[in-house]
């Protein structure tokens, strides 16, 4: 019997369920949350490697002769500088200005770009893209032909590397290559979402488990671990990686949330960029920061922050840093109020508890 | 498992009633549903709890859990030891790392609570 019917499933479900994963909802997904321990995963990909499926994310491709101008007009980085097999991290705004979603954007040639969009966002995504297509560009969710699956940590290149001819070393951060994983057809991506380097792997869904199977077994002589979603967020909130509906959502500005590096003003015309220049000229409000508790307690999302005394901002994701040891997180705080080394208190179960705002990310991988 | 003299709620905590005094923890089910235990929140000694309220929290990596007072009383220790090693909870939970004793004010209220049979059966393992 499966308790969860109602729930969106990715290829890999009854493999995670024969593996004694715990699963939980995941915005109207079937997914682990975590294998053993987040914090035992959490560590492996810190110290080793890890592997995760990320199936749920949505997959949309853009085609044609004028796939470009529409990739332009819809996200804020500067597509066109993108070289063939380059990845760059971008957003989709709308008109007001605010983020309809965080996105990778692989160009595959240059009739055909390949966007990497969240798993809750992709139908909302892929109508906002078709909305705008006033060019004949050929916009198509393509999420079911694709199983992806993220190999994280210092030892991902390692473990990889034993099952695919192409040169992993030569393979950059943010670019990716087609070529093939343990036999299987696969582009092969060196992003990631953890701040460790690793690869993010796209595969037929059919041949998802083999993959699986195959990266468990080249791992295991690095102790490899299956990890779930509950080690990725841990990992992302120490890289100070944005989580769409926690630091970033449909009311709040890139510049808010430290992504100004990923809007490209002076490119020319794309939706939001009024707004956006609008936005600036008034001045931005309000500021992402991090801080560390220093009083006993955990801060969650959703938890208010008080700055001399007075309710100021909110917590957008908050949590043990399993590499630090310590409670972090971060928060929105008017932008007067958002330097470093300022004293906070976040309201704890209406105790307010001090915190410090600290230099993000958290952590940092030595290079 | 589960400890035949100890007395479950369906919030699985557990209570081992000795006289008017109570000890109460979290059970092995709730530790390994909440994953790595992080922090614990626990009354001060003194404060009085009421049968079915909060009296204090654990905390996992990702979600914070309210533990409710399995009997009402006054609180007479806490297991400080928590404090800097949360994780106990996840190793012993039926032992070592107990939360608090408690004088129960309202002993009767014992017998609203499961048995261990009937505990281990409503958790299905």
């Amino acid at each position: 019997m499966n308790p969860s019917a109602a729930l969106k499933q990715t290829p890999l479900n009854s493999v995670h369920r024969r593996m004694g994963a715990k699963m939980v909802d995941f915005g109207g997904w079937d997914m682990p949350v975590q294998y053993t321990s987040i914090l035992e995963e959490h560590h492996a990909v810190r110290t080793s490697v890890g592997l995760f499926d990320v199936s749920h994310m949505g997959e949309i491709e853009i085609r044609g002769p004028e796939a470009l101008s529409l990739v332009e007009y819809v996200s804020t980085n500067a597509a066109a500088k993108l070289r063939e097999g380059q990845i760059q991290y971008s957003a989709l705004l709308y008109d007001h200005g605010a983020i309809v979603d965080d996105i990778l954007v692989h160009k595959v040639s240059p009739l055909e770009f390949f966007i990497c969009v969240n798993a809750a966002n992709q139908d909302k995504d892929f109508e906002h893209i078709r909305s705008l297509n006033r060019w004949k560009a050929e916009v198509e969710l393509v999420s079911n032909r694709y199983a992806q699956l993220a190999l994280q940590g210092p030892k991902a290149i390692n473990t990889l590397q034993k099952l695919t001819p192409a040169d992993l070393n030569s393979l950059r951060y943010y670019w990716f290559v087609d070529g093939e994983v343990a036999g299987i057809p696969a582009r092969i991506a060196r992003t990631g979402y953890t701040g460790e380097d690793g690869f993010e792997l796209y595969v037929p869904p059919d041949r998802a488990e083999s993959l699986w199977n195959a990266l468990l077994d080249a791992g295991s002589e690095f102790g490899i671990k299956p990890c779930g979603l509950g080690a990725r967020n841990t990992l992302r909130l120490e890289a100070k990686m944005a989580l769409y509906g926690h630091e970033i959502h449909a009311s709040t500005y890139p510049f808010e949330a430290g992504l100004g590096w990923i809007v490209k003003m002076e490119k020319g015309d794309f939706v939001g960029r009024a707004a956006l220049q609008k936005a600036l000229e008034q001045g931005i409000k309000r500021q992402l920061v991090g801080f560390e508790m220093r009083g006993r307690g955990i801060a969650r999302d959703g938890y208010e922050v008080y700055v001399d005394g007075r309710p100021a901002g909110w917590v957008t994701s908050g949590g043990p840093s399993p590499t630090l040891g310590k409670n972090i997180g971060l928060c929105y705080l008017p932008t007067a109020l958002s330097t470093i080394g300022r004293t906070i208190h976040i309201m704890i179960r209406n105790q307010p508890v001090e915190a410090v705002t600290v230099p993000t990310p958290f952590y940092k991988r030595a290079k | 498992m589960y400890p035949e003299n100890y007395r479950y709620t369906k919030e699985h905590e557990w209570v081992l009633v000795e006289g008017d005094r109570g000890t109460i923890g979290i059970t092995f089910h709730a530790q390994k549903e909440l994953g790595d235990i992080v922090y614990v929140d626990l009354p001060k000694v003194g404060t009085v709890v009421e049968q079915g309220k909060a009296l204090g929290s654990v905390e996992s990596v990702k979600a914070v859990s309210d533990i409710y007072a399995p009997v009402s009383g006054e609180i007479l220790e806490v297991n400080t030891a928590l404090a800097d090693a949360p994780e106990k909870l996840n190793e012993d939970p039926h032992g070592e790392a107990w939360l608090v004793k408690i004088r129960l004010s309202h002993p009767d209220e014992v017998k609203d609570l499961l048995s261990a049979a009937d505990y281990q059966s409503y958790v299905g393992s």
